[in-house]
């Protein structure tokens, strides 16, 4: 027994950096790769622009799934963040800082921030889940392989127009929440706070650059494109059926919300 | 008007599928690749249609070698090859006929007319007139096949490559199967290479027939060949008695 004990003490001490190798090495060189097929497919995409004859006709009917249908959760999200602004401001600036800047911090934080971002996350949900399992299904089901065996080029068909439509509609909507969340701590500054519209107008013009409006805009294309192609990418390398396409959905939702979080301190940091 | 795989290998990870597979496709021939299941049949159907690239060999269609076609001519020659995927792979969201127009949409010059006009035809050639606005979920598994005949066959390609037509239908949709992969060749003088384990179809449909075991052909001739072969390998499959192919 001592000796099967030595023994095993000294396999695992012997074990332990080709274990630690192992577990560390697999994971990095997945991601590796991961990142080298995105590179390739971003690269296939980009090359696809050009084959209009395919991904012409199904922008618009993306623009519509990726866009017009998500303006429900997109203006819910804005109309609570919009009043949830207003009540802490005011709760947080009461007897020291005067009440109009109420609309200083909604507009600025709303445009710059909560806007775009909030958006972005919501509709990696909505958005990002719905093109990877849309496309993930039809990779394990061969339907991506017919596409192929028809002469169809994949990526102009599904991938390209996709991604325009959220590059495209991302931008719309995150402009129409921050107004719509602007307009719900405006209304929230009447109703609850006692403040009356030209103080809540006066902070809102106070700090408010136009440069502010295109910050925005740069974010949420950003966004768009991210939450889009990841959405394609995964749904494009699902493996295996059914448990397959649910990986490559919780994927295409985690990365891009990442991907967002990191973007948006990226655009901060250079754009501020 | 052939299909000629020269040594194919291949391995996905540390599985080797294909160890040197050969096999000649004569023009105006059907032939049957039966094998066990994971033996690397579908694989060795996708090569040819240039869907999955081979570690080292060679594929060639009508005279082109399949692995070194730039995409704008990989897209012309599939245009040549009709293929029926073992579950259809038909598209969801669109109607019978919007899937086998599919292809025909490619076609430069062919009006809305003309593709409803031969979409029609193909779908009265594997017996689906009236199912044009179908959607595939209200088809039954032997209907969706015909239809991913009907799409194969719309652009008259020279070649069909099917994938396990037969599997999980009843005799009879098997025999209707059977009748319309023969109607092809004899109608359409297309080039066939068909997937199988239906013993009982690939004597009926096929002129020859390839045993694919190990990753190699271990087998290729005649039906009648085939019934006279004694290789205990060939004969455990066709039996389908495993102690006899453990004779090897």
């Amino acid at each position: 027994m001592a000796s099967n004990s030595s023994t095993g003490t000294a396999d695992d001490a012997a074990d332990l950096p080709s274990g630690f190798v192992r577990a560390v090495g697999r994971p990095a060189v997945r991601v590796v790769r991961a990142v080298g097929s995105a590179g390739y497919l971003s690269r296939d995409a980009v090359q696809a622009l050009r084959k209009v004859d395919l991904w012409g006709a199904h922008l618009l009917p993306q623009m519509w799934a990726v866009g017009v249908a998500s303006v429900p959760i997109a203006l819910f999200i804005a109309v609570f963040t919009g009043i949830v602004l207003a009540l802490q401001a005011s709760y947080t600036f009461t007897g020291a800082v005067p009440l109009y800047f109420v609309g200083a911090l909604v507009g600025k934080t709303i445009m710059l921030e909560l806007g775009p971002v909030l958006t972005g996350l919501a509709l990696s949900g909505r958005v990002g889940a719905n093109i990877a399992a849309e496309i993930g299904t039809m990779r394990v089901t061969e339907q991506i392989d017919a596409l192929e065996t028809l002469a169809y080029d994949p990526v102009a068909y599904l991938v390209v127009p996709r991604v325009l439509a959220g590059a495209i509609m991302f931008p719309a909507i995150v402009v129409l929440a921050t107004a719509v969340g602007i307009a719900a701590g405006w209304g929230t500054s009447l109703f609850l706070l006692d403040m009356s519209s030209p103080e809540f107008f006066k902070g809102l013009r106070l700090f408010f650059e136009p440069w502010d409006v295109q910050f925005a805009a740069i974010k949420a294309v950003s966004f768009g494109i991210i939450v889009t192609a990841t959405g394609c990418f995964f749904g494009y390398t699902t493996r295996g059926g059914a448990a397959g396409v649910g990986h490559a959905t919780t994927r295409a939702v985690v990365v891009a919300s990442m991907i967002i979080l990191v973007l948006d301190a990226f655009w901060a940091a250079v754009l501020l | 008007m052939s299909i000629v795989l020269h040594d194919l290998h291949k391995s996905f990870g540390e599985k080797e599928v294909l160890r040197g597979f050969s096999l000649e496709v004569e023009e105006g021939q059907t032939l049957s690749i039966i094998g066990g299941s994971g033996a690397g049949k579908s694989v060795t159907l996708k090569h040819i249609v240039g869907l999955h690239q081979p570690d080292s060999g060679e594929v060639w269609v009508d005279g082109k070698a399949v692995s070194h076609l730039n995409q704008e001519a990989l897209y012309e020659l599939r245009r040549q090859v009709g293929y029926v995927f073992q579950f259809a792979a038909l598209f969801d969201s669109m109607t019978v006929q919007e899937n086998v127009g599919m292809g025909l949409r490619r076609i430069e010059g062919m009006s809305e007319s003309d593709i409803a006009e031969r979409v029609g035809e193909c779908l009265a050639l594997v017996e689906l007139e009236g199912y044009g606005s179908h959607l595939p979920s209200e088809l039954s598994g032997g209907q969706r096949k015909r239809v991913g005949l009907a799409r194969a066959i719309a652009t008259e390609p020279g070649y069909l490559l099917y994938d396990e037509p037969t599997t999980g239908l009843d005799p009879v949709t098997t025999a209707v199967i059977d009748r319309l992969i023969k109607r092809m060749r004899e109608q359409l003088g297309v080039t066939g290479l068909v997937i199988t384990h239906d013993m009982t179809s690939a004597y009926r449909i096929s002129d020859r027939i390839a045993m694919l075991y190990e990753g190699r052909v271990r087998f290729e001739g005649t039906p009648d060949e085939l019934k006279a072969c004694e290789d205990p390998v060939v004969r455990g499959f066709i039996q389908g008695d495993p102690d006899l192919m453990a004779q090897k």
